[in-house]
């Protein structure tokens, strides 16, 4: 390895630049390799998949069909649906998850008692895998063994028993409560942060000055929050619309695809069907939508903030 | 008497907010409540029309039966070998790469620190396909090997993330000091720094241990044989097949498949609360 003191002058003991661009390389290289053939190589041949027909069970002769898949797409009313499906599941679980979360943790900000007890409770819904979160409102939901169904019941209600995730009209509602609240501790713990960020003082020279409590959010807490809104409200906007596990234990997109997600549909078309190519270009469409929907929501916001 | 008035108003104000945190917290915690009742009921009492919160005669068969029957005991091993096989690689790659990124300034590193934050926002819709295809032509699927890499390839860029983090925390003195006693870079590294970041290392790894216990849709997509499959899967399978009987050892087989991930929020919640974590974690 390297020399001893006694053997070595000084000067040459400290590493040249090369050698340190080497060394640097090498202790990084390790990491970007399971990368770059994990998720570059698979971006690019995704793209190119979207051209092709490739099938399940048919490994040689892939042709390039061009833009075949995506005439398909546009005229294919199950994609649509799905993508309708997704936007409204993600758009609703998205607002109603920021709203909820912004009042609890604005309520964990305050000095209550047992506020520690309160803030590792609310905590509990983001441990749980979302298989499980599934199951335990599969449960909760279930027509005859259900808690839901049982507490109309008990107080009363009987007419309000329903199979909520087997109805057309409550499946999509049922699955959204169930979104709304798995996410519900990620939103509030960095809003949490960031009302924790918002400088006391200003706060309480607006108090001084009589503003009243919503005032006083309007005027200071809320500016200094829009960096940190901005950046989760679109990362959960993106993580729900990608989002499969749960509903897939939920309803698996039924009834009648009234809950089919994008991120199911690309599934049963990918997997159950083998439509590779056609998955592919599913794929590639829905980043695009994606992207742009998000685009204008930066846009937007950032003017704003200007 | 305005004094008396103020006062009650604030009163008033710290009762509506306690009941106001208590509605969330009843609506947060009850869906586990009812989990939790009906992993101690008999199979006798799923079957009535009017289930009890309590349950009328609590048993552990559930636990019993989530344990013994093949499949999950099975499928939780499986999880405990990909989960922690997938942290110790994370952590193994991380651990040098985030080094290299702090201490070292080349145009790799800050491409490196470019992918990990666009990594964060990309969605994998994009990626599934292809990568599935990929791995099929390395003769990849269908094994567990295959799982871990797809598992550490998702949880290297957090790892960074967090890691380059703490080396920053680590003063460069150390490190000179180590090296003008005869150690060479990698024996600093070795010898001091990553004793050093112990308790970073300990953080990254549970999140990459978590992340891969918890992962569904890969698991389902790579892995075919029932002998192989985690214990999300296995759940799931659980589910199209329920009897309502079977509700008892499926609840009590998802609350286990929490446990891990209960203990570690427990531990780390302060840290979480503070917010240095957040932001990071796909939910």
């Amino acid at each position: 390895m390297t020399a001893t003191l006694e053997e070595t002058p000084r000067a040459t003991r400290q590493p040249s630049r090369d050698q340190n661009k080497r060394f640097a390389y090498l202790l990084l290289l390790p990491a970007l390799l399971p990368v770059v053939m994990l998720s570059a190589a698979p971006l690019l041949r995704g793209v190119f998949l979207g051209f092709t027909d490739a099938r399940a069970g048919r490994n040689v002769d892939i042709n390039f069909t061009g833009l075949e898949n995506y005439q398909e797409l546009v005229q294919d009313t199950q994609f649509w649906d799905a993508f309708k499906v997704g936007l409204i599941w993600a758009f609703a679980v998205t607002i109603l998850q920021f709203g909820l979360g912004l009042g609890l943790a604005g309520l964990l900000n305050q000095p209550l008692r047992l506020r520690w007890l309160a803030r590792t409770l609310a905590l509990v819904p983001w441990a749980m895998p979302p298989v499980v979160v599934g199951i335990m409102w599969k449960l909760v939901y279930h027509p005859d063994a259900g808690m839901l169904n049982e507490a109309f019941s008990r107080v009363g209600l009987d007419g309000l028993r329903h199979n909520w995730l087997g109805d057309f009209s409550t499946a999509l509602p049922a699955v959204i409560l169930v979104g709304i609240w798995a996410g519900l501790p990620q939103t509030t713990i960095v809003l949490l942060a960031g009302l924790q960020g918002v400088p006391r003082e200003l706060h309480e020279a607006a108090q001084m000055d009589g503003a009243g409590a919503f005032r006083r959010f309007r005027a200071v807490t809320w500016p200094a929050l829009a960096p940190v809104v901005v950046a989760i409200t679109s990362l959960d906007f993106i993580w729900n619309f990608n989002s499969f596990g749960l509903v897939y234990v939920l309803t698996a997109g039924g009834p009648g695809g009234k809950t089919m997600l994008p991120m199911l549909f690309a599934y049963e078309e990918a997997f159950r069907y083998g439509h590779y190519g056609y998955a592919a270009a599913l794929g590639n469409v829905m980043v695009l939508l994606i992207v742009a929907l998000l685009a204008v929501y930066l846009r937007r916001r950032l003017r704003e903030a200007n | 008497m305005a004094r008396s008035r103020t006062a009650s108003v604030k009163t008033f104000k710290r009762a509506a907010q306690y009941l106001t945190l208590g509605c969330y917290l009843v609506f947060l915690g009850f869906p586990l409540v009812w989990l939790l009742s009906i992993s101690f009921k008999e199979p006798r009492e799923m079957v009535e029309l009017h289930p009890t919160l309590i349950p009328k005669h609590p048993t552990l068969q559930n636990y019993v039966t989530a344990f013994t029957e093949q499949d999950l005991a099975r499928s939780a091993l499986n999880s405990l070998i990909v989960a922690s096989a997938s942290a110790a690689l994370t952590v193994l790659l991380a651990l040098p790469a985030a080094y290299s990124l702090v201490r070292f300034k080349t145009r790799l590193s800050t491409i490196t620190l470019g992918w990990v934050l666009v990594s964060q926002l990309f969605p994998f819709v994009l990626l599934v396909i292809p990568l599935f295809l990929i791995l099929r032509e390395a003769g990849l699927t269908n094994t567990r090997f295959g799982l871990i890499l797809v598992y550490v390839t998702w949880s290297l860029p957090f790892a960074l993330w967090m890691l380059q983090g703490f080396v920053r925390g680590i003063p460069r003195e150390l490190e000179e000091a180590a090296s003008v006693d005869g150690a060479s870079r990698l024996q600093v590294l070795r010898r001091v720094v990553a004793p050093l970041l112990a308790p970073g290392l300990v953080a990254t790894s549970l999140f990459a241990f978590i992340s891969a216990w918890n992962e569904f849709f890969f698991a389902l997509v790579l892995l075919k044989s029932p002998e192989l499959a985690t214990l999300p899967v296995t759940l799931a399978r659980f589910v199209g097949v329920e009897g309502i009987a079977r509700l008892g050892p499926l609840a009590a087989g998802s609350l286990l498949a929490t446990l891990p991930s209960l203990v570690f929020f427990a531990v780390l919640q302060k840290r979480l609360a503070e917010g240095s974590l957040a932001g990071a974690v796909k939910g």
